[in-house]
């Protein structure tokens, strides 16, 4: 697995300044979690990871490459960083099956025959065997977004990114995709993962960093951050989020 | 009190029944009166006699119906080449339209200018246009012919409107569908035609199905050009019988095609909304 490193990322939409140089390092098969209030640039982050909203100034090194090159190809970087978002965005047109195969068949070449062994045994790992003959809205919530994640996986990426992505789900369907980040955690894979679930980000991460106004306010492991917070900003935040 | 038990409704139930009913009364009777004032009054016009011997004339219809419905074949024949034509160049102007590549500008350019033109001419006019204009280049047989020439142009005008269409479906998928594909590591272009083309098409059919039931009467258009088509075929019959109810015959004709596709198309749109809801 990779690790990721970013060296103050500034990302600007007009006049606001979205992301205000941030630094971040993850190292290989560590979950970082990203908290903050909404607007805080979190999402914004992920998305500049995944060259989905190029960055104005900064580098960002996948496994020492800098991947942030205005001239780069963004489309072979982004094969090997996944990303699941809040709303799930499967395609409502294909079965949990063809979302999953789409990518690997257009971009690794590989054929239907070649590679449903492989995505079989990914919808198999996380419970979704009878469903990958079903259509995104003939699932749940919670099984569409583990959908999403075995659509990701499929691509074998290097780095997962997670936005948010258990903001749209019925609380009792969150522990379901919860579940399937600590799976993926024992795997060694390196995440970083936008949130909300404070329970969750104490328990699982190895780094928890605190974003405000597009900067990295404290970073710390959970234990320190969540107990001894050491930033009036974060005091605050937290004070409210645990309330 | 005891009647009501018996039949085990609610009063709520019977309070729905009871304005049915008086709904029912009310819708019966208005139709009623309506009809009869047509079937009454219509009749009492000085010109009516006339009106029906011209118009509504049984004999007339009789005999110059299976002439029409003969004549109708070749209204289908142009249709059923013409839909898939517009189909596919509608498709590719709608996609030339939304081309982002700086190699293709000129494409691009040429797909905004191909729908302002054929947008803003009436159809009747491009087919004068190109349908006398082409074959009087000279042409030898059979590219000379009508048939060729008043299809190209029903094509042209009606491939602008349905590549807007597109473009309009194109739009409507939402813009995080194609930020999900891109971060897949799909191209653009794959982005397009995996993900975002199968559902704009989705989106735009029953849209598409009223332009196929414009152009299905637009064919007559073609008549003015040659092609004895069933509005030509009916105007021969006018001159022949001095009559024009063969005129209403047609309109029987192309109202047995339009009005069931129609209400498929409502049919359409109506099970879209619901399921958007």
């Amino acid at each position: 697995m990779a690790k990721l490193e970013l060296r103050h990322v500034i990302k600007r939409f007009g006049d606001v300044t979205v992301c205000d140089g941030i630094d971040l390092d993850v190292e290989a098969g560590q979950l970082v979690c990203l908290i903050g209030a909404s607007g805080a640039g979190k999402s914004t982050l992920l998305r500049c990871i995944n060259l989905l909203e190029p960055i104005d100034e900064g580098e960002i090194f996948l496994d020492g490459q800098d991947i942030a090159v205005p001239a780069l190809d963004p489309q072979t970087v982004r094969a090997r960083i996944g990303i699941v978002f809040q709303n799930f965005n499967l395609f409502p047109h294909m079965t949990a099956l063809e979302n999953a195969m789409l990518a690997p068949r257009r971009v690794r070449g590989l054929t239907r025959a070649a590679l449903l062994p492989e995505v079989e045994a990914l919808f198999d790992r996380f419970g979704l065997a009878d469903r990958m003959q079903n259509y995104p809205d003939q699932l749940s919530g919670g099984q569409q977004q583990r959908v999403a994640i075995v659509r990701a996986l499929a691509m074998r990426p290097e780095v997962m990114l997670f936005d948010e992505i258990t903001s749209a789900l019925d609380p009792q369907l969150v522990g379901e995709v919860l579940d399937v980040l600590l799976l993926l955690k024992q795997q060694g894979m390196t995440m970083v993962m936008a949130t909300h679930e404070m329970g969750f980000a104490r328990q699982a991460a190895n780094k928890v960093c605190f974003l405000k106004d597009g900067k990295v306010i404290e970073e710390a492991n959970p234990t320190r951050l969540f107990d001894h917070p050491q930033h009036s900003d974060t005091q605050a935040f937290l004070s409210r989020a645990l309330k | 009190m005891s009647e009501q038990k018996a039949a085990g409704m609610t009063r709520r139930a019977i309070f729905e029944q009871k304005q049915r009913r008086r709904a029912t009364l009310i819708a019966a009777s208005s139709t009623a009166i309506v009809v009869l004032a047509l079937v009454v009054l219509i009749p009492m016009a000085p010109g009516w006699e006339k009106v029906q011997k011209s118009f509504f004339n049984g004999a007339v219809l009789a005999k110059s119906f299976p002439k029409l419905l003969e004549a109708f074949k070749i209204n289908i024949m142009i249709f059923a080449w013409s839909a898939p034509a517009i189909a596919v160049l509608g498709l590719l102007i709608a996609l030339a339209r939304d081309a982002k590549s700086p190699a293709l500008f000129p494409l691009r350019i040429f797909g905004a200018a191909f729908t302002d033109v054929f947008r803003g001419v009436p159809v009747i006019l491009t087919v004068y246009l190109i349908g006398f204009g082409i074959p009087g280049l000279g042409l030898p047989r059979p590219w000379n012919s009508p048939y060729i020439w008043g299809s190209l142009a029903l094509i042209l005008t009606y491939s602008a409107y349905v590549a807007e269409i597109f473009r309009s479906g194109i739009d409507s998928v939402h813009h995080s569908q194609r930020a999900a594909a891109l971060s897949l590591g799909l191209s653009e272009r794959q982005a397009m035609r995996d993900v975002i083309l199968p559902q704009a098409v989705r989106n735009v059919v029953p849209s598409q199905m009223n332009m196929l039931i414009a152009l299905q009467k637009d064919v007559s258009l073609l008549s003015f050009i040659g092609p004895v088509e069933i509005f030509r075929q009916a105007g021969v019959f006018k001159s022949l019988l001095a009559n024009f109810t063969p005129y209403v015959g047609a309109a029987i004709i192309f109202l047995i095609v339009t009005i069931p596709a129609t209400r498929y198309a409502d049919y359409l749109m109506a099970r879209q909304t619901r399921e958007r809801r």
